[in-house]
């Protein structure tokens, strides 16, 4: 191209392809979805516009004639078919590729097929239109621990539109119960949904259900007066934190786009800003001075908005990356010639922008290893008696200060004979090293190891699971491998939700200060009489009745002297399990921004970073997944 | 911090199975072996649901359900009633007594996650 194109027009027209992709493939699994269509068509036709403003004339025409051949769909008249969905898609990256300069050739090709969909399809029926049911759940249900939102959810999911509560039997304010339900809803459902679809959704709510279910279109279906829709009735018909994928509501809000530099460039500043924060407490509180407390507390406060709105801006759903995943399965079913489902769980999981921009690549490395190595042939899977379709589920979801992504597949399962035999030929491994199936499992991602047979043009392309696994490590996080034969394979990572600063609680140990992030404590309690000072005794503490390890920090830490009479124990959780760490003195909460350890210091396996504390002083980072794994062999040897 | 899911049977072999299953599932769990030493567990602190084995010596399934909707703060708890039978009668009474649903023993991990998933979301 000899023009230069504007910057910005580049950066919206990969926003608009990305969104459009997104869309087509939501539409592959929700082809009735109007609002999808609407979307899709949007996309369209904002692409056309600023396309020829820029003097894309080439893309803007192309596009043009796309969307009149498109208009069927939104009329009605020609259905979304997988078919469809794939000249969609290609029409797509031939968007893209003359976005980059390409050829225009393959323009006429699409347009040729789209004509042959649309006029092959006129005359086809029409569609099922559906159900409409509305539903009252037992009063009681809440009281009972029903959650009529996760329903309505389930519902979402499988495709049901216009959902709206039915209001009529709200009795008036001073005789209303809070605990109980007063609330229905009414829905539209798809019409592929069958009944029992509809009862599995109620499993645990049929006692007490009133259940109302109608084949839309049928005559008077929709006459019920007890409908009451309006602004405030489809605000609570949606939560806010619903995963499925909406029409996006950028139109109604005012966005901004921002060079991601200058948000990390904000955070290092908001970090600075909170350590001088520090300085200036600590200095008001020596000072006596009412005035200038009153000034450092509010300075206090207003860092730690500015942090907290710093943070939620870098904070990004999960979905900003789930778009490429769902085109590559899409892709890897084709050159795999294996069908493949890519189910995708809490997508509105967010994690910090720098952490969900390097987890990208692994990701894609992970699910092509999954398809690829993972999941059998059609032809095998119906020879063991499994569905034909494999299935790879990407899964994110918050534990305590983690997330937790999972990448599953329910194929062959690893190996362990075959991974054992290559790492001894690899000799990452003596023909007698003792190993248990976990150990074996961990081989695969060692530097070095590649488990394909024979290399593919997929997955083997140099990026082995072990640059998987350095990158999860860089990102302060663990990835854990578990299979099983036959049934499939797990890879779980663990990530930080955010990188920079976190809350963190001081405690002192032999005069010398730490940081506990706070979101892994649990509780903190006196450490009993009988325990102070008896070192060899058994370990552990029994809180709430649970027998929990506990580590005793001064030993653990080489510090010299001898413990004071209060020593407290802080009880933190990672993975699910507890220990408890002794400590001489809490000192309680602080903004923690985390330096990252020097080189030198990695080796420090108990330490995740290092932060500065308001007198200038430094304190390290415990590393709580680290203790906690600690005290856990600790737990199994003295149990042994 | 999440509250733990309470898990009572006196089986020792089922309580562990159940119990390690959910923590594989990021669960935290904590466990009696009936209902009398459930409701000292709830009572210390407010589980986040409640799984509980119907036959039990001191205090079975179905007392424990009622003295546990007795307690302050067990409202918005969803129990779970597991039974060997598939006895309707046995179910009724259950849910009259606060429990939101049931299993039927035996059941395997799949069955077991997707209820406390559907129940807990």
């Amino acid at each position: 191209m000899s023009e230069e194109t504007d910057p910005l027009f580049l950066i919206e027209a990969q926003h608009l392809t990305e969104s459009l992709e997104a869309t087509l493939l939501d539409l592959k699994a929700n082809p009735t979805d109007k609002s999808l269509i609407d979307s899709a068509f949007r996309d369209l036709h904002t692409l056309k516009g600023s396309g020829a403003m820029f003097g894309q004339i080439a893309m803007s025409q192309f596009l043009h004639d796309f969307e009149t051949a498109f208009e069927a769909v939104r009329e009605g008249t020609l259905k979304v078919t997988p078919q469809l969905i794939e000249i969609a898609l290609s029409a797509r990256d031939h968007v893209v590729d003359l976005l980059a300069g390409g050829s225009t050739e393959p323009g006429a090709l699409l347009l040729g097929r789209l004509a042959a969909l649309v006029s092959g399809d006129r005359e086809a029926e029409a569609q099922d239109p559906g159900w409409i049911m509305s539903f009252r759940l037992a009063p009681d249900t809440l009281t009972l621990g029903g959650r009529p939102e996760a329903i309505l959810a389930e519902f979402r999911a499988m495709g049901a539109s216009n959902i709206a509560p039915i209001l009529d039997d709200l009795p008036p304010l001073e005789k209303m119960a809070p605990a109980e339900l007063h609330i229905g809803w009414r829905m539209d459902l798809p019409g592929e949904i069958t009944e029992d679809d509809i009862r599995d959704v109620f499993l645990f709510n049929e006692e007490g259900l009133d259940l109302n279910l109608k084949p839309a279109g049928a005559a008077g279906a929709e006459e019920d007066a007890d409908i009451s829709r309006g602004d405030v009735s489809s605000a609570m018909a949606a939560p806010p934190a619903e995963a499925t994928r909406t029409s996006p509501p950028t139109s109604e809000r005012s966005m901004m786009r921002v060079p991601a530099e200058r948000l990390d460039e904000m955070m290092d500043r908001v970090g600075e800003l909170v350590i001088a924060e520090a300085r200036l407490a600590e200095l008001a509180a020596r000072s006596r001075d009412p005035q200038l407390v009153a000034v450092a507390e509010d300075i206090e406060r207003l860092a730690s908005g500015m942090r907290e709105t710093t943070m939620s801006i870098r904070m990004t759903p999960i979905e900003t990356i789930t778009g490429r995943f769902r085109r590559l399965v899409h892709d890897l079913t084709g050159t795999l010639g294996k069908p493949i489902t890519l189910e995708i769980e809490g997508q509105d999981t967010e994690l910090d922008k720098t952490v969900i921009e390097k987890l990208s690549d692994p990701l894609m490395h992970l699910i092509r290893n999954a398809a690829d190595h993972g999941l059998e042939t059609a032809e095998q899977r119906r020879a063991m008696g499994k569905p034909e379709h494999g299935t790879i589920r990407l899964s994110a979801r918050y534990s305590g200060a983690e997330v937790i992504i999972s990448l599953s597949d329910d194929g062959r399962g690893l190996e362990l004979e075959k991974i054992r035999a290559r790492a001894e030929d690899r000799g990452l491994i003596g023909p007698d090293t003792n190993l248990d199936d976990d150990d074996v499992r961990a081989l695969i991602l060692q530097p070095g190891f590649s488990t394909a047979d024979a290399v593919t043009e997929l997955s083997g392309r140099g990026v082995g699971m072990d640059v998987v696994k350095r990158t999860i490590e860089q990102l302060r996080g663990r990835i854990d491998v578990d299979s099983e034969p036959g049934h499939g394979t797990r890879i779980d990572m663990r990530l930080p939700l955010t990188l920079a600063i976190i809350d963190g609680l001081l405690v002192e140990i032999a005069d010398e200060r730490y940081a506990i992030p706070l979101a892994a404590v649990e509780h903190i309690i006196e450490l009993p009489d009988d325990e102070v000072g008896d070192a060899r005794t058994t370990r552990f503490l029994n809180i709430r009745d649970q027998l929990v390890p506990y580590l005793r920090m001064r030993d653990l830490l080489a510090s010299k002297g001898v413990p004071g009479p209060h020593q407290k124990v802080v009880v933190v959780t990672a993975a699910g399990l507890r220990v408890g760490l002794t400590v001489d003195r809490i000192i309680g909460s602080s903004q923690t921004v985390i330096k990252q350890l020097s080189p030198l210091h990695a080796a420090l396996k108990m330490f995740s970073g290092a932060t500065v504390l308001g007198n200038g002083s430094v304190a390290l980072i415990l590393d709580i997944p680290q203790l906690v794994s600690f005290g856990q062999t600790l737990d199994s040897r003295e149990a042994a | 911090m999440p509250r733990p899911i309470l898990v009572v049977d006196d089986s020792d072999s089922v309580r562990r199975l159940i119990s390690s299953t959910l923590r594989l599932a990021g669960y935290d769990t904590v466990e009696a072996p009936d209902g009398q030493a459930a409701l000292g567990l709830a009572r210390s602190a407010v589980p986040r649901a409640v799984i509980t084995d119907q036959n039990m010596p001191n205090l079975d399934g179905i007392g424990f359900i009622r003295a546990f909707r007795k307690m302050p703060g067990s409202a918005g708890v969803p129990v779970i009633f597991l039974s060997t039978e598939n006895a309707a009668a046995l179910k009724q009474t259950a849910r009259e007594a606060g429990a939101i649903g049931w299993m039927t023993k035996p059941f395997d991990d799949k069955k077991l996650l997707s209820v406390v998933k559907k129940v807990l979301g």
